[in-house]
């Protein structure tokens, strides 16, 4: 088994774990039944968004991404801050908790 | 082989390792029935998981100026994490969103209620209810 078929089979890994992840929240992000449930799951697409452009910048050798990780890093929590703040009490009433 | 291979492989189970903490967060962000454990859940690939996409991408790409930004893509996720967190976990606490049977309260259980004014002044009347949140004392 040569070196590049591991390195083929473990991006091929990668990608597909990190593509069945951002499915999984965003299923999460649509049916939340509060605001808050999507906001943590878009927080957490974020990180996964995060991990994908790392795996992007590691599996290609390029850092050109690695600016945009800083701004994401730095940014990314703001969204959920704002909403945080100013959410009221609200919740879809046809879904069960 | 060289140190070199090695360090590119041990980048790649890294990296792998990340993709699982998102997969774990992603399942838990589905399976879990409450406010509170879903954010336990998908903190997850928020800390550990891009900690360790950022350790990969530091032994596959090893130049300075490349490990130096991993260093403060770290610092930074590590300092905006609590906060934000923070922020939708108390706003969930205060809109009544968080079962108050689910949680062990302490001494605090009879002062605090979800959605009321908390001890202290009462509130003025008006002031900013469209927000769901009750008026707090300034300063």
């Amino acid at each position: 088994m040569s070196l590049d078929l591991v390195e083929t089979v473990l991006a091929w890994m990668i990608g597909g774990l990190l593509a069945l992840s951002a499915l999984l929240v965003l299923i999460r992000i649509t049916i939340g039944p509060s605001v808050l449930d999507r906001v943590v799951g878009s927080d957490t697409l974020v990180s996964i968004v995060i991990c994908s452009l790392g795996a992007q910048a590691a599996l290609t050798d390029g850092s050109t991404t690695l600016p945009l990780l800083i701004s994401l890093s730095l940014v990314g929590f703001m969204g959920s801050v704002a909403v945080a703040r100013f959410v009221a009490k609200d919740r879809d009433p046809e879904v069960p908790k | 082989m060289s140190w070199t291979t090695v360090a590119d492989l041990l980048g790649l189970v890294f990296l792998l390792m990340g993709a699982m903490l998102c997969l774990v967060a992603g399942i838990g962000l589905l399976r879990f029935p409450d406010l509170l454990t879903r954010m336990h859940a998908g903190t997850k690939p928020q800390v550990l998981g891009v900690l360790l996409v950022i350790l990969g991408v530091g032994l596959r790409t090893r130049s300075g100026l490349d490990v130096g930004m991993l260093v403060l893509i770290g610092v930074f996720q590590l300092l905006t994490i609590p906060a934000g967190a923070h922020m939708v976990g108390r706003a969930g606490f205060r809109t009544g969103q968080v079962e108050l049977a689910d949680i062990h309260l302490g001494s605090r259980g009879r002062r605090l209620q979800p959605g009321a004014a908390p001890p202290g002044p009462s509130p003025a009347a008006g002031g900013q209810s469209g927000t769901g949140m009750p008026d707090r004392p300034q300063g």
